[in-house]
């Protein structure tokens, strides 16, 4: 069975389809990066997923059942976390307190506050962060910031983790980083969703990609495959 | 780390120092005269209404002006079971109702409106209090042909314990739940509502809840300060000052702070007391420069100045030891 | 002409002059709001200034209320423009983002509504004025309406309707526009906008100023009569979409009409009314009927 699963996902804003009709799926386990072109309706597709946003019409489904309609609180307590492309950390609460309201509020049945304050400790450490535990969420630099919200969504105990441009604003040593928690995560046994325009991180760490341009899923293979199609070369150099 | 355990240094100072003030205040029927007894009361009432409306309005960062409509609703209550005529259910229950009424129509009226961001919310609220004041009017005209109503009378010190207790019940709550679970819950919404709901937040359920719970006490204190106005009419109870008065008392204080909304309201209530007493004819006019100038000048509000002289004088002691230090 | 014809164009005109007075209010609000972000509930304290002022000038000075026109629009404008030139150029440059802006400019404003109204105490005391101009009949097709009703409602659609053109025609009212869009990109473009700003919490006051002149000759005054109208002037900006100056005029004309009709049934209705109106459609549509 597929952990997650789209069908015939569709957004519009207005008259816009920002994205049209797809089907998707994503194994249990695997690493999947979505990339297109600015405006391709990756970051839609993951407000549809993370039911920022409701798809209409499509059905989505996780582990096998209908999550479409679903509140964001609700999905995020099935296992389903997220970042965002513009950070959206806590920034005037101390780093910890910003991890300690995800394993707080994000794990399903809730936990003691012993509870979630291990949980939020090990996250931190999970991500490189436990030295600057006390210091508040805005004093951090970017990169900082980025692995504060992995370290957050952590917190929630997720089976499925997706994750908007991580990689975007990084430096090149910060990037190499990033690939490597990426990997940590996957490790761990958690499934992952990318998107990335960073094409080093995408190629390195994929197991599979998904090509979106105007809302449509314009191709679909791995990365040797994505790399060479001339479908999605000409819709990148199109641009 | 646990964030609800503190540690007995934080505990123990601002633990005394509440401890004394409720023993003042508890003595003060005793010692105080008629005349601050009945201040004090008021002062009371401004402080409830605003630490009541920063428990919701603070940490959620929704700017909510249907204060108003709550502290009517009790009036209200208060002048429909307990007329001059003779209570129909005793004062402590209906204090109870007044505020449970008014919890039922935050729970209601939150529901509907939470969603609102920003400023739609603050007039949406606004304008739910002008449109029960209207409707109050409408009644009284055309329904019941009544044209304000009598609250029976209260003995003053009743009306301050009373009063008191509601205060010191709220000052409890609203300890507990800034150390809680929920206000944890309630802060990450009012840092990023989107980020608060992704990480698993219910965060419809808590804005409701605290809208809810702040309109408990706004209720309830309007029950009581209806039977020291003992006349009322929908001018009276729903009048719109009350609705932009926490407001402005809180950001007078500081919203930083437990004590910064609690010692702006102190603060305000007696210069309007006093203003109102001592200049009548000059009152709005003082009071208005005074609201603007400490908008104005207090973005932080007293609590912020206070911290940035502090910070100054240390910065400025430190200096001068440097200097002596260089000297010698 | 038949009784119940005569009633309805009698609440129709009634509709109109209320709706002009009110889309008059509404886009000067609009304006200070839409462009300038400030929620000003001092607005109506600018009417109440304008009908006070053409009262002491029509009865202690015997100027012509139409006249009256041209002194207080100028007067009002100069204190709305000084206004945001001082007070709210500082709350926004210390503001630490638009949104805490939007919340202190708003509170100021309603310390402002107590310093005006408590100056407008001293000056005219507390009671009731009022005085008559333009009180007599009018014949129109077999109906009778009073002559103030119809040069009021003249005055104030060509007035809106003159606003409306200065902001579509010319080089200063483009610049308002484009500010009220997009403030960056218009200051990208090389728009002034603390001048801008300022021009349109002007115009604002002065629209609002303007009103009061018009409608003194037909209300009782009272230095506490303006905040009814800013709450008003509120539920037609949200109406028409917050910022948007042809939605404030046709949603003015629109909530007066309502106005007039609620008033025939039962008069003490009317405010509650709009109240209604304004929040369902606030739920049902939170952009506005004519927003985006
Ligand atoms: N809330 C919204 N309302 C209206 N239009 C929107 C909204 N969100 C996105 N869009 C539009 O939908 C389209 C897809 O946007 P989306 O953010 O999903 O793109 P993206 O693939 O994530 O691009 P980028 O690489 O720049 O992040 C864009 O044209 C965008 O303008
Ligand atoms: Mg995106």
């Amino acid at each position: 069975m597929q952990i997650l699963e789209g069908e015939k996902v569709t957004k519009y804003f207005g008259g816009l389809a920002a994205v049209s009709n797809v089907d998707f799926y994503v194994g249990q386990g695997e690493v999947v990066g979505l990339i297109g072109p600015n405006g391709a309706g990756k970051t839609t597709l993951f407000n549809l997923i993370s039911a920022s946003l409701v798809p209409k019409p499509g059905v989505i489904k996780f582990k096998g059942k209908n999550i479409t309609g679903k509140k964001p609180h609700k999905i995020c307590r099935m296992g389903i976390a997220r970042t965002f492309q513009t950070v959206k950390i806590f920034t005037n609460m101390p780093v910890l307190q910003n991890v300690l309201a995800g394993s707080f509020f994000g794990t399903s049945p809730g936990m003691s506050s012993a509870d979630a304050a291990r949980e939020a400790s090990e996250s931190l450490e999970f991500v490189g962060l436990s030295d600057m535990a006390a210091l508040p969420a805005r004093d951090l630099t970017l990169a900082n910031q980025k692995r504060l919200e992995v370290a957050r969504a952590m917190a929630t105990r997720p089976e499925l983790l997706l994750l908007d441009e991580l990689m975007a604003g990084l430096n090149a040593t910060e990037i190499t980083e990033g690939m490597e928690l990426v990997k940590k995560i996957r490790d761990k046994g958690i499934t992952i969703v990318m998107i990335e325009h960073v094409m080093k991180a995408i190629m390195n760490v994929c197991d599979r990609i998904i090509v979106l341009h105007h809302g449509e899923k314009i191709a679909e293979g791995t990365p040797q495959e994505i790399a060479t199609s001339k479908k999605v070369i000409e819709v990148y150099l199109g641009e | 780390m646990n964030i609800t355990r503190f540690t007995s240094k934080g505990f123990l100072i601002p633990g005394l120092i509440s401890l004394v003030i409720l023993i003042a205040l508890v003595t003060l029927p005793f010692y105080g005269s008629l005349y601050n007894v009945i201040m004090v009361t008021s002062i009371l009432m401004y402080i409830i209404l605003t630490v009541s409306w920063v428990l919701f309005s603070g940490p959620t960062g929704y700017m909510s002006l249907a204060t108003a409509a709550f502290f009517g609703i009790g009036i209200y209550a208060s002048a429909i079971f307990l007329p001059n005529t003779g209570a129909i259910l005793p004062l402590l229950v209906v204090v109870v109702i007044g505020g449970l009424v008014s919890s039922l129509v935050a729970l209601g009226v939150g529901a509907l409106t939470l969603r609102l961001r920003g400023i739609y919310f603050a007039i949406f609220t606004f304008g739910l209090v002008v449109l029960i004041l209207e409707l109050g009017n409408w009644w009284e005209h055309t329904v019941t042909h009544t044209r304000g109503r009598f609250v029976m009378l209260v003995d003053n010190d009743v009306i301050f314990y009373i009063m008191l207790a509601i205060f010191v019940l709220l000052m409890l709550t609203t300890y507990l739940i800034r150390r809680s679970k929920f206000g944890l819950a309630m802060r990450s919404i009012g840092e990023n509502e989107e980020a608060a709901a992704h990480i698993g937040v219910n965060v419809t359920m808590v804005k409701v809840i605290t809208f809810a719970i702040s309109a408990f006490f706004m209720g309830a204190a309007g029950v009581i300060w209806a039977t020291k106005l003992t006349y009322v009419d929908p001018y009276v109870a729903f009048n719109p000052l009350f609705s932009f008065m926490p407001v402005l008392m809180a950001i007078f204080g500081g919203m930083g702070q437990i004590y910064g909304p609690v010692i702006g309201a102190v603060i305000f209530a007696y210069l309007q007391e006093k203003l109102q007493t001592e200049f009548p004819y000059y009152y709005m006019l003082i009071f208005g420069f005074v609201l603007v100038a400490a908008i104005l000048y207090l973005p932080d509000g007293l609590i912020g100045l206070i911290q940035k002289l502090w910070r100054l004088i240390r910065r400025w002691r430190k200096g001068g030891a440097a200097k002596q230090d260089a000297n010698t | 002409m038949p009784e119940s014809i005569v009633t309805i164009m009698d609440v129709a005109i009634g509709g109109l002059l209320l709706g002009g007075i009110y889309a008059l209010i509404a886009m000067g609000l609009s304006l200070q709001y839409g462009v300038a972000r400030v929620l000003n509930i001092s607005h109506g304290e600018f009417i109440m200034l304008g009908a006070f002022s053409t009262f002491t000038l029509y009865t202690v000075v015997g100027i012509n209320p139409l006249i009256c026109l041209a002194i207080v629009g100028p007067i009002a404008f100069i204190i709305g423009f000084l206004l945001q030139r001082t007070l709210f150029t500082q709350l926004r440059t210390s503001a630490p983002n638009p949104g805490a802006f939007e919340a202190s400019s708003l509170l100021a404003t309603f310390g402002l509504m107590y310093v005006i109204q408590g100056i407008a105490l001293q000056i005219w005391g507390a009671d009731y004025r009022a005085y008559t101009y333009l009180n007599f009949g009018v014949d129109l097709g077999g109906a009778i309406f009073s002559a103030n009703k119809l040069v009021i409602l003249g005055f104030a659609i060509g007035i809106g309707v003159a606003f409306y053109i200065f902001l579509a025609r010319t080089h200063m009212g483009k610049g308002i526009r484009s500010a009220a869009q997009d403030p960056t990109t218009a200051s990208l473009m090389g728009v002034n906008i603390n001048r801008v700003l300022a021009l349109c919490f002007g115009f604002g006051a002065a629209m609002a100023g303007l009103a009061g002149v018009l409608y003194s000759m037909r209300i009782p005054l009272n230095p506490a009569m303006g905040l009814q109208y800013t709450l008003i002037a509120i539920i037609i900006i949200v109406l028409g979409g917050l910022g948007s100056i042809p939605g404030a005029f046709i949603g003015g004309l629109i909530l007066g009409i309502i106005g007039e009709i609620v008033t025939y049934i039962d008069p003490s209705l009317s405010l509650a009314a709009y109240y209604f109106i304004f929040m369902l459609l606030l739920l049902v549509r939170p952009k506005g009927i004519f927003g985006k």
